[in-house]
């Protein structure tokens, strides 16, 4: 499968914001020391699926699931990440859930409304829809 | 907790998860991303950026001119360990001239039979 190389970089304009908030206001950051980080990111992230997919393989799952992403990141010794990282995952999960009782009030309100119109609503946030419709079969709920 | 989570802009994350999921998705032996993985492998890159940024700056010799530059992030790829899977994609400059005086000296010492000096130390190409 072949992808276009700028598929597989990262946004300069975020991956800048990021490298501005980790420094000391008012540091110059070259351009090629930008374009460098944004490439060391995108081997991070492949370096991170790699690491992450095996421990999947270890557990005979063929869907990676979160915590193969931490033990990723402890095999690789980014165990400093660990902390951040399940914080930051309780807030996502909760504002998934919320998102979805949200669709599914709207649905309800549809159904009962004129239907046609609410999907073309919708259709909008493809994103979105795209990443929720995955299957997380795998899904580990900490409760 | 929630405060922590956040970074730029009072955002959870702000690397799009789909580009992220595409590089992921060229790894061959990948088939399929739970959304949670998708998200921590978005964030925990946020975090790699941040990590390489501050620890090149801080150990690096950019900021006696208040910069972040190459020198410092190959230095980091070089010298730590934690970010050795990096030094193939972060290399090292050298200054053209030098490089050519390095060869030189190689050929030369090759057709003496090789001194005890010491080779000369890389310089970086600003």
């Amino acid at each position: 499968m072949a992808e276009r190389p700028e598929d597989l970089n990262l946004p300069n304009a975020v991956i800048t914001r990021i490298i501005k908030e980790a420094l000391p206001d008012g540091v110059n950051i070259s351009k090629e020391a930008r374009s460098a980080i944004s490439r060391a990111a995108s081997v991070f992230v492949l370096y991170a699926t790699s690491c992450a997919n095996n421990f999947a393989m270890k557990g005979k799952r063929k869907t990676l699931n979160a915590g193969d992403v931490l033990s990723a990141m402890e095999e690789m010794e980014f165990q400093r990440f660990m902390v951040p990282l399940k914080e930051s995952l309780e807030v996502y999960r909760r504002e998934q859930k919320g998102k979805k009782e949200a669709r599914k009030d709207k649905d309800k309100k549809a159904d009962s409304e004129e239907q046609d119109k609410s999907r073309e609503e919708d259709n909008d946030d493809d994103d979105e829809r795209m990443e929720e419709e995955e299957p997380n079969d795998e899904e580990e709920v900490d409760n | 907790a929630e405060m922590a989570a956040r970074l730029s802009e009072n955002r959870l994350v702000s690397l799009p998860l789909s580009r992220i999921r595409v590089i992921m998705k060229s790894s061959p032996e990948v088939s399929s991303i739970n959304q949670d993985a998708l998200f921590l492998t978005a964030k925990a890159t946020e975090l790699f950026v941040q990590y390489l940024a501050s620890y090149s700056y801080k150990h690096g010799r950019g900021k006696e001119k208040n910069a972040l530059t190459y020198t410092d992030l190959s230095h980091t790829a070089e010298e730590c360990e934690t970010f050795q899977f990096l030094a193939d994609i972060l290399p090292k400059k050298i200054l053209a001239s030098k490089y050519l005086k390095m060869l030189e000296k190689e050929k030369r010492d090759g057709e003496v039979g090789g001194d005890d000096e010491e080779e000369e130390e890389e310089d970086e190409a600003e």
